[in-house]
């Protein structure tokens, strides 16, 4: 009943937050000097025998609905937007809700499979780390973690792209298909999508399975450090089995938690590198809806990837309550 | 490493040639036995004894230097251009073997009759029939004809050797025409038409009135510029070379200057063009490593390494700045929200959640892509980037400082400060904050890294630091050329390690500092 209680109220808080965030976000993007309208009203009005700017800015704001005040095109927008209705990408010239439906797919896919890769490198590695702590293994996982958290990403991709698409001419610089995509059947066609995804799943890997083998070695070390794993010891058990049992087990409680957190944002996708590799996701798409001031698409974008942060948050503690026997909610 | 052993020289080697003597002077509980650490100290000799944290200090250190220093003992500017002469081939002349027949006639030698007369040439016939008229062809010489009416009368010829006049403007009517075309066939003589009398010699060269005015060939020799007059001579030698088949030849001009020329025959317009080696001042772009220029030139002409120490300059710079502003905001709002507690820090919490919430990244696309639209100033541009990226920056800090405050608030040592009736203003800031400045460092050191990887890739897409400014960023930004990619790796790689090692030396030098701070560690 208690934990109820705290998610209702979590919730409610997180819509009130969503709220204010949508807000913000909407006024700077209204506030920004120059957009989409404008370029397109100044493209307009060369043309010959045109209107002048003026007239086509005010056709232009009045058809996009950006006549109305800041605060009025807000609530406007809000009640829409409640409604499941975004709006017609600018950029893209369909609903944005259809545009989302398209692009997805791929950046789900992309993100859900190098998570799988993560987890799996990670977990061992940060054991093995926090079994032999200040050991050579030790520095040498935390200091492979901290420089994949320390990679810059765009350089990241370069190097991956000179190594293993000009050096070695094994993947396509960009694209998620191949020039021989349309004579393919549909079992080659799945390999040759996934032949194109390698590259940016090894991306993604590297670049967030630093911060996950800290995580585990730091909370590995908390658990190796309790009194009952020395207890353990002290009876006499194997230390196989202390790890595996008595230690592991404790340490996936925050791992769980930390696995829920990040579930939402599978959804979010990974603005730098689809757009460097043009793989044609959610990123991607937003990056140029961003850049050319399509105002409906990136208003969905960014609600829609801090509700994400928000879910993960909230997802995040109520396992930490269900898998942690020992928390009580407050 | 170096550092290290040093340190430990001191700590280690020097009390125990005290504690040997001390040892007799003092008693077992005496307090001078033992050396007291000040805390500071405590820190710093936990910090040395890492290692790794160490190594990232050696990196940042060397960073500064290279950026701070470097930008001043480097030669060259900012954006200061290099230029190489370059020699390139550029088109001077082209001249074309005349195959085909050209026309000069009448008013009634029409376009239409032309083609018939050349179809007539071709197929050996002496007449042809156009539009009921008859008319007549002879051959003249080699490659000459004559067309003429049933009247007899001369209304054309086809021919193909061509008159290059002496002076410009000069030109020859029909009969003169013909004449000068059956002379060159008869390799030259003296021939009178209308009058005036004109010799030509063996190579075509004709005079009047012992004046040059003009030669025939069946070369059409043409300046591409239209201000050159190319010299008969030019022209001769160019016909010599031609028939004996050489690629390049040397020109002595009228003053005595030899030029150099090439030739080579273009299959697609069957044409020959005369190249001349010209001296042209380029950007020198792309140029390779040098001892000049250690990492070459970028694709400007300026010198990658003095970009290198500008870009860090500016990374660094910015780095700073973020975090003052983003550690002031959160230190001033971390602190009130913890010490006030209650509604303030209901609030403040609620601002910051809501921040903490704003994708910041989409956020500064966008303002960054508007900015670009409004051709703001790249100076301006990067000071609006530092107060978006420190407005922004600033939530995580304050949530954890007014966690830390919240719990030192309860403490006894706060109690005393109200007993001694300070004022909020110095118990918060002078008896709290102070407490907080460890996790405060912590926070700002990993926080610069992070602040220096955001500025660098908005650079990277453009949208950060831009030119003629550098960053670290916009340098790596040249890899989106393919070629670059390929080639030029002497661009991108440095500028990627510089920003990776000092990105990685923030984190280091954080995380030892987090480790040093800790009382618990027990290394």
């Amino acid at each position: 009943m208690n934990t109820l209680r705290f998610v209702a109220k979590r919730i409610l808080l997180s819509v009130v937050i969503l709220f204010f965030v949508a807000l913000i976000i909407y006024t700077i993007m209204r506030c920004l000097p120059t957009s989409y309208i404008e370029n397109v009203a100044r493209a307009k009005a060369t043309q010959p025998n045109s209107k002048s700017y003026e007239e086509w800015m005010a056709q232009l704001s009045a058809t996009y609905g950006m006549d109305k005040g800041i605060i009025a095109g807000f609530f406007i927008w809000l009640g829409q937007a409640i409604r499941g209705n975004f709006g017609d990408s600018w950029q893209y010239t369909v609903p944005v809700i259809q545009k989302f439906k398209e692009c997805i797919g791929i950046s789900f896919w992309m993100s859900a499979i190098s998570m799988i890769f993560e987890w799996l490198i990670a977990i061992p590695l940060g054991i093995i780390a926090a079994k032999k702590q200040y050991s050579r293994t030790d520095y040498a996982i935390s200091i492979v973690a901290i420089a994949c958290m320390s990679l810059p990403t765009f350089f990241l991709i370069a190097l991956l792209k000179l190594v293993f698409c000009i050096k070695l001419p094994w993947f396509d610089l960009i694209g998620v298909v191949g020039r021989n995509y349309a004579q393919l059947d549909a079992w080659g066609r799945f390999l040759d999508r996934a032949h194109h995804l390698v590259l940016p799943i090894v991306t993604l890997v590297l670049i967030s399975i630093g911060s996950l083998m800290r995580y585990v070695r730091t909370n590995m070390l908390e658990v190796l450090n309790a009194d009952y794993i020395r207890t353990a010891r002290a009876k006499g058990l194997s230390e196989r089995k202390v790890i595996n049992k008595h230690a592991f087990r404790n340490t996936l409680i925050p791992l769980v938690t930390f696995l829920g957190g990040s579930l939402p944002g599978l959804f979010g996708g990974a603005l730098f590198t689809e757009t460097m590799y043009s793989i044609p996701g959610i990123g991607y798409y937003s990056y140029h809806a961003m850049y050319a001031g399509d105002i409906p698409f990136s208003m969905f974008y960014m609600t829609f990837t801090a509700l994400l942060a928000l879910m993960g948050n909230l997802l995040a503690d109520v396992l930490y309550a269900v898998v942690d026997p020992r928390v009580r909610v407050s | 490493m170096a550092e290290d052993k040093n340190l430990h020289n001191v700590e280690d080697v020097n009390p125990d040639k005290e504690n040997v003597s001390a040892q007799e002077e003092y008693s077992l509980n005496d307090d001078r036995r033992v050396k007291v650490l000040s805390p500071g100290a405590m820190v710093a000799k936990r910090f040395f004894r890492n290692r790794t944290a160490v190594f990232g200090m050696a990196v940042l250190i060397i960073m500064f230097i290279f950026s701070f220093i470097g930008g001043l003992i480097t030669p060259y500017g900012e954006s200061e251009l290099f230029y190489r002469v370059d020699y390139q081939q550029k088109e001077y002349a082209s001249a074309i073997e005349n195959k085909e027949y050209r026309y000069k006639g009448t008013a009634d030698f029409s376009a239409i009759v032309q083609a018939q007369m050349l179809l007539a040439i071709n197929s050996h016939k002496d007449s042809f029939t156009w539009d009921k008229i008859n008319y007549y062809v002879a051959q003249e010489a080699d490659n000459l004809y004559r067309c003429s009416n049933e009247a007899g009368e001369l209304i054309g010829i086809a021919y193909k050797a061509i008159f290059n006049p002496a002076k410009q403007g000069t030109s020859l009517e029909l009969d003169a025409l013909l004449e000068t075309q059956k002379a060159y066939a008869n390799g030259g003589g003296t021939y009178t038409v209308g009058g005036e009398t004109y010799v030509m010699d063996a190579e075509g060269n004709i005079t009047k009135d012992g004046e040059d005015f003009g030669y025939i060939s069946v070369y059409n020799i043409q300046a591409l510029m239209s201000d050159v007059f190319l010299s008969r001579e030019f022209k001769e030698q160019v016909i010599a070379e031609i028939e004996a088949g050489v690629d390049d030849f040397v020109f002595t001009d009228v003053d005595g200057v030899e030029h150099e020329y090439k030739l080579a025959f273009v299959p697609a317009n069957n044409r020959y063009t005369i190249t001349q080696a010209t001296e042209t001042r380029v950007y020198d772009r792309y140029s390779a490593p040098s001892k000049e220029h250690p990492f070459g030139t970028d694709k400007n002409g300026m010198d990658v390494m003095t970009r290198l120490m500008y870009g860090g300059r500016v990374s660094l710079v910015i780095g700073f700045v973020v975090e003052f502003i983003a550690t002031a905001i959160a230190l001033i709002l971390g602190g009130i929200a913890g010490y006030f507690g209650g509604w303030v820090d209901n609030l403040i919490m609620r601002i910051v959640d809501i921040f903490y919430c704003i994708p910041s990244m989409p956020i500064l696309i966008i303002i960054g892509a508007a900015m670009d639209n409004a051709s703001v100033p790249p100076k301006t541009r990067m000071i609006y980037l530092m107060l978006i990226l420190g407005v922004l920056g600033w939530p995580g800090l304050a949530r954890l400082i007014r966690g830390q405050i919240l719990s030192l608030r309860e403490q006894e040592f706060m109690t005393a400060t109200e007993a001694t009736g300070l004022s909020y203003r110095r118990r918060i800031f002078q008896h709290l904050i102070p407490n907080v400045v460890p996790q405060t460092i912590v926070s700002v050191t990993m926080g610069l890294g992070g602040t220096i990887l955001t500025e660098s890739s908005l650079s990277f897409l453009g949208l950060g630091v831009r030119f003629p400014f550098a960053s670290w960023g916009n340098i790596i930004n040249d890899v989106n050329d393919t070629y670059v990619l390929q080639h030029y790796l002497f661009i991108w790689i440095p500028a990627g390690v510089l920003l990776l090692a000092t990105v990685l030396a923030f984190n280091l030098v954080g995380d030892g500092l987090r480790d040093a701070f800790d009382p618990k560690m027990k290394r």
